[in-house]
């Protein structure tokens, strides 16, 4: 398939790109992982659940309708359950890898002048002795149940960690009838307040949200952690289960106030640290990283030609914040794509959203970060990467045996060599061992079948054989023609 | 600046070649700091299989020294085996077509002369010992000798047992020289070390530390990607690959050659790799080099083909332009050593080159002629010629 703009994620980054760029002419085809478009911000349930309101679990219901209209009456070739594994720059320009349906056993190929990655972040959970324990989920996999699926998690349920994510998971679990016993947050609201002046673009929304916990009697406990989760075997179930946390306040310092331990029971923990962009497919085609996320221009152009990035991909700020460089790529590329340079004033407003955004997106980053102590609470017989079963104990054993980065320390502990290739642990690695965090290099993006590789391979040579067979052929027609032409140059004269 | 810091001989270089030099100088009775720029197996030692192999290589000095090594890493596996994930578990060479097998069991006659064990395997016993092959190939050699270690495990644990100094994340910038010429240290970006011995085991930054103690050595790297699967139950039980990897060696091509080298791991994955490319120190992804893995790969085996590809990496193999390694004393700087430059072959030639070195640090008679491994065999090109 040939066209002039591959959008990879269909988030709202993608989405507002891909209307942008479609409604000035460009051929855009929208390729996305899951069975809809809307990615994990307007996650939609199942058609065949038949929500009769699933608005209810969405803020910003209107702008998401309006892109789902603008999509279906646009011109946007939509590609669903496609996971792209891999973005190979040509001499033609860019080819999008990707496997299509639940399957993955195939591969199909798109080629474009221009890509957009839209391809959003992902959950930051850092570990705390119990957490691989069943019933502890992460914050945006809960959201996530809930939207997608209008799935309650069971029984009573405690929301911790740190972040923006856990108010709102926290007010949906409670509007669905789930009793939460409390929200753990470990930053302190001194903190938050602090930054108040750049998040102001949040707090509204926010002041929503605390309104609900309030109206729901979630406790807010500030400042808290959990610091271990505790499970039993329950009747009927193979091995441990959550039944319960212990919560504790922290010092000023990060560390545990010594006799502030105290135990909720609990079935359910959403726990979440934050998120980070997703820069697999960046790496993999060599672009420029600033920090975790992909570095771009004004215009939203990374550092190789023909590659655009929008949303969580080049720093988390929302979706507000998603729309408006969506947006941006948008124009940017149909311009670019004519030939000509984009003029900015035309996305004024959304440039102002986007510089707002970015603010308060980096004052939350601050305001919520991670206590500072928090890897005294990891235990060496905690797991940290659960694809390889390697504990704390074992990272640390690889520090001690000459390790320095997150690369040696995986290298010499098998932290992050799983099928998850150290998304999951990549942080905690990092915490626990004083190593800078850093984008770990995949440069592929997904597991792909090794056959789906090899038959590239056969077909790549068969063309470049049907091509040398062509040429030889052309060079043997012209040797001909040029015999005959000497011939008839020879001939009677 | 720190206190200047005094031992008998500073190793330049904390990957496989500088944890082998290490140990066997500490069993010689020598102080020894180990000093690296990044982390333990950071360079191409975190980058490697872990081959040790004696299948590859042609009757000649490279095959002497891998056979001494193939000995001495048994002896260290009694002590460090499980933690280096130490396997002797053969490499099986097929031969696809009748004519390649002819030309692979001369090779291995010739091999056996030299001290190799290598049993022809007839096609109809090849699946006895890799029940999971192809069907149709035409035969192959068993070579018993070929085993498999954990190369960063592998590194990190011969420094530990060497009970050398080890300073990591420190750079050296220049080999400190007598007025006579002779080596009297190394200066690092935090300091001084002094000492009447320097061991270049930099890998393939050998030629730029060689640069920096004002001597020649064309260390070059070849660019080499492995295919790692998701982890598999034990099916693939020997280092398996075809002959035409052997005329890929010594092939002086720079064209993208790959030979399928497949390998199970204790910890479950199976290796792939690794491609040969010359193209500097790029480390962005090519699929053609994957793809040609993955083909040579399913080609082999066919089951691979529903198997997934978890990750790919590239790394650099050092090479010198006769494919030989530099190993010994730099007559044109005394007190200078060389361990570097053994292209693909590193982890397993790692052991021979580290006793070499340890015998050359204290005048005894090494194990193996060094000539052929002179350090100063190259000789700097001049403007005209480096054109």
């Amino acid at each position: 398939m040939r066209t002039d703009l591959v959008v990879i994620g269909a988030g709202p980054a993608g989405l507002a790109a891909a209307l942008a760029a479609s409604a000035r002419g460009v051929r855009v085809v929208l390729v996305d992982a899951a069975p809809e478009p809307g990615g994990q911000f307007y996650r939609q349930p199942a058609p065949a659940l038949r929500a009769r309101r699933p608005q209810a679990l969405h803020h910003r219901w209107r702008a998401w309708t309006r892109l789902r209209d603008g999509l279906a009456a646009s011109t946007v070739r939509v590609l669903t359950e496609h996971h792209v594994w891999c973005v190979e720059r040509e001499s033609g320009g860019l080819t999008v890898h990707a496997l299509p349906g639940p399957e993955q056993e195939r591969s199909v190929e798109v080629r474009a002048t221009a890509v957009l990655l839209a391809t959003g972040g992902y959950e930051t959970v850092l570990p705390f002795p119990g957490w691989t324990l069943p019933g502890v989920v992460t914050a945006g996999g809960a959201q996530a149940m809930l939207k997608g699926g209008l799935v309650v998690p069971g029984g009573t349920a405690v929301v911790a960690g740190t972040g923006p994510l856990l108010l709102p998971v926290a007010t949906a679990l409670a509007a669905a009838g789930v009793p939460v016993a409390a929200l753990v947050e470990s930053t302190g609201p001194r903190r938050l307040l602090r930054h108040a002046g750049a998040l102001a673009g949040k707090l509204p929304e926010g002041a929503g949200y605390a309104a609900r916990l309030l109206r729901h009697r979630v406790p807010f406990l500030a400042r808290h952690t959990v610091v271990r989760a505790h499970g039993a075997s329950g009747a009927g179930s193979g091995g441990d289960r959550l039944t319960g946390v212990t919560v504790a306040a922290l010092d000023e310092h990060g560390s545990v106030r010594p006799g502030t331990e105290r135990r909720l029971p609990c079935d359910t923990l959403a726990v979440g640290h934050g998120i980070l962009p997703h820069t697999d497919l960046a790496e993999g085609l060599g672009c420029r990283l600033g920090g975790h996320a992909v570095a771009v221009d004004a215009e939203q152009r990374t550092d190789v030609p023909g590659v655009w990035a929008a949303g969580e991909s080049t720093g988390v700020g929302g979706a507000a914040h998603a729309l408006a460089e969506g947006h941006i790529a948008g124009r940017s590329i149909a311009a670019r794509l004519r030939g000509t340079a984009p003029d900015p004033g035309e996305w004024a407003p959304a440039g102002r959203v986007r510089a707002r955004m970015r603010g308060a997106a980096a004052a939350l980053d601050s305001a919520y970060a991670p206590p500072a102590r928090w890897t005294d609470r990891v235990t060496d017989d905690t797991v940290i990467c659960r694809c390889e079963e390697v504990t704390a104990g074992a990272v640390r054993e690889a520090v001690s045996l000459g390790a320095g980065d997150t690369r040696t320390v995986k290298l010499l502990s098998r932290a992050g060599m799983g099928w998850c290739q150290g998304r999951m642990c990549g942080p905690a690695v990092a915490g626990l061992t004083g190593c800078a965090s850093a984008p770990s290099g995949r440069l592929l993006a997904r597991p792909v079948p090794l056959g789906v590789l090899a038959d590239a391979h056969r077909e790549h040579e068969e063309h470049r054989d049907r091509e040398v067979h062509r040429e030889h052929e052309k060079h043997r027609e012209k040797e001909e023609h040029r015999a005959y032409e000497d011939r008839t140059e020879e001939g009677p004269s | 600046m720190s206190e200047p810091l005094t031992c008998d001989v500073v190793v330049v270089g904390a990957g496989m070649a500088g944890a082998a030099c290490a140990l066997y100088a500490a069993r010689a009775g020598l102080e020894v700091t180990v000093v690296d720029r990044g982390h333990v197996a950071g360079g191409t030692t975190g980058a490697g299989e872990g081959n040790l192999l004696v299948s590859d290589k042609t009757p000649g000095p490279e095959l002497d020294l891998a056979l001494l090594s193939t000995r001495l890493w048994a002896r260290e596996a009694r002590e460090l085996g499980a933690a280096v994930e130490y396997e002797a578990k053969g490499g099986l060479v097929v031969a696809e077509t009748p004519e390649v097998l002819d030309k692979l069991r001369t090779f291995a006659d010739a091999q056996r002369a030299a001290g190799v064990t290598a049993d022809p395997v007839p096609a109809g016993r090849l699946h006895d010992l890799e029940p999971r092959l192809a069907s149709g190939l035409a035969g192959a050699v068993y070579y018993p000798q070929d085993a498999q270690v954990m190369p960063a495990l592998a590194a990190a644990h011969l420094l530990r047992a060497s009970g050398a100094r080890l300073l990591t994340g420190r750079e050296v910038t220049r080999v400190l020289r007598a007025p006579d010429g002779s080596v009297r240290g190394v200066r690092t970006d935090r300091g001084d070390l002094h000492a009447p011995a320097v061991v270049n085991a930099a890998g393939t930054w050998g030629g730029e530390l060689a640069d920096r103690a004002g001597v020649f050595l064309p260390v070059l790297p070849r660019r080499g990607f492995v295919l790692v699967t998701e982890p598999l139950p034990p099916r693939i039980r020997h280092k398996v690959y075809a002959a035409d990897y052997v005329a890929d060696v010594a092939s002086d091509s720079a064209a993208l050659q790959t030979s399928p080298v497949v390998e199970a791991t204790a910890a479950g994955p199976v290796l792939i790799g690794a491609s040969r490319e010359r193209v500097g120190f790029d480390r962005s992804l090519s699929l053609p080099a994957v793809r040609a893995l993955a083909a040579g790969a399913t080609r082999l085996f066919p089951f691979l083909s529903r198997v997934r590809a978890l990750r790919t990496y590239a790394g650099f193999r050092p090479y010198l332009p006769d494919h030989l390694p530099a190993i010994g004393p730099d007559p044109r700087a005394p007190g200078l050593f060389h361990a570097c430059g053994h292209e693909g072959a590193g982890i397993g030639l790692a052991t021979g080159t580290g006793l070499l070195i340890a015998q050359a640090l204290t005048g005894r008679t090494p194990d193996l002629d060094l000539t052929p491994f002179r350090p100063d065999r190259f000789p700097r090109p001049t403007k005209e010629t480096e054109r």
